[in-house]
């Protein structure tokens, strides 16, 4: 009787070879069990149902993880969120030296001053403008910690891609039940609190007179 | 013997505030020779046309990071006798060992003091 089942499913493992290839991406793995056990008839022991009441459920499971991957909304993370956190830090990098660069101005024309006034004096301004040296520090040590979450970022962003891929096109697109928010909809107070605009977004004070000029 | 403070001095970040920063608390100590470089290849390229008394230098930068220019330095005849400082902010015990092993001469982390700065420049010059 084993020997039977083995033959059939041999030639039933063919059949779907011809149809599929010798490669099934994930979301036709349950086509595949189902089409496989519906294959099986006749006498099958008890261990042999066992199996596939297993593979069953194996089955379900990967349908089931597909569903909940899909509800996450896998594309908005990658092109919404990810892209929004890089910019953001993007901007910080770039606010934190342009700061930095301002300080780093005055404190120079100070340390040039300090010359031209007692020597006293002099030295009491120099040990301060060195304390606005050191603490200048800091810019260098944020833009690294910020590159290390940028790269992190990227890293999700890879992995994001794989899963999309490996479960197929429309875990990638929009989950029933999770669509998104609709923008023709009155703003509410929470959809005002945005924080800071990128620079390359954000209205000058010229704009923003004007804006509210016209209103 | 004295530190003659007129030696050039190179200093190599890839962030432009912190090569300021560090000239001008090198300036305060001083030192008036003092170039920049941005990465480790424009460094050791001015290294090989010039003259320095004294490098500092980031670790991390592109293309070539400070470790790389540290040991291209000891590996050359010409250059591997110069004081060689890191500043850098990789503050690992295996970073500080491979820097020590490829000859650094003193080991700065990130963020630093002025007064760090000096004690480290004695213990590799002597007194200025």
């Amino acid at each position: 009787m084993s020997s039977t089942i083995d033959r059939d499913l041999a030639l039933h493992l063919e059949a779907l070879r011809k149809q599929k290839g010798d490669t099934v991406k994930v979301e036709e793995v349950g086509d595949v069990v189902r089409s496989l056990l519906a294959s099986l008839s006749g006498d099958v022991s008890a261990g042999d149902l066992k199996l596939y009441g297993e593979v069953q459920a194996l089955a379900a499971y990967i349908h089931n993880a597909k569903v909940e991957i899909a509800a996450l909304r896998p594309q908005d993370i990658q092109h919404e969120y990810i892209a929004s956190a890089t910019d953001e830090l993007d901007a910080i990098v770039g606010a934190t030296e342009n700061a930095t660069n301002s300080i780093l101005d005055a404190a120079e024309k100070l340390d040039s001053l300090s010359s031209d006034m007692t020597p006293d004096v002099g030295q009491k301004l120099t040990e301060q403008i060195t304390l606005i040296y050191e603490a200048c520090n800091f810019q260098d040590i944020t833009g690294q910690r910020i590159t290390k979450v940028v790269r992190a970022l990227k890293h999700i962003e890879e992995r994001i891609d794989a899963l999309v891929l490996a479960f197929g096109p429309e875990v990638a697109t929009s989950a029933p039940g999770t669509s998104k928010p609709d923008e023709t909809a009155p703003l509410t107070d929470q959809d005002l609190l945005n924080g800071p605009q990128l620079p390359d977004q954000a209205h000058d004070q010229a704009s923003i007179d004007a804006l509210f000029d016209n209103i | 013997m004295a530190v003659d403070k007129n030696m050039h001095v190179l200093i190599v970040d890839d962030y432009k505030t912190m090569l300021r920063i560090i000239r001008n608390l090198l300036r305060q100590l001083g030192f008036v020779n003092i170039d920049e470089a941005t990465d480790g290849s424009m460094a050791l390229q001015m290294m090989r046309g010039g003259n320095y008394g004294l490098v500092i230098s980031d670790w991390n930068m592109e293309p070539m990071t400070g470790l790389q220019l540290l040991r291209e330095v000891r590996g050359d005849a010409k250059l591997k006798n110069t004081p060689f400082i890191m500043v850098t902010a990789e503050s690992k015990s295996e970073n500080v060992i491979a820097a020590k092993e490829a000859g650094v001469s003193n080991y700065i982390v990130k963020p630093f003091n002025a007064e760090t700065l000096q004690a480290k420049m004695v213990s590799v010059l002597g007194e200025f």
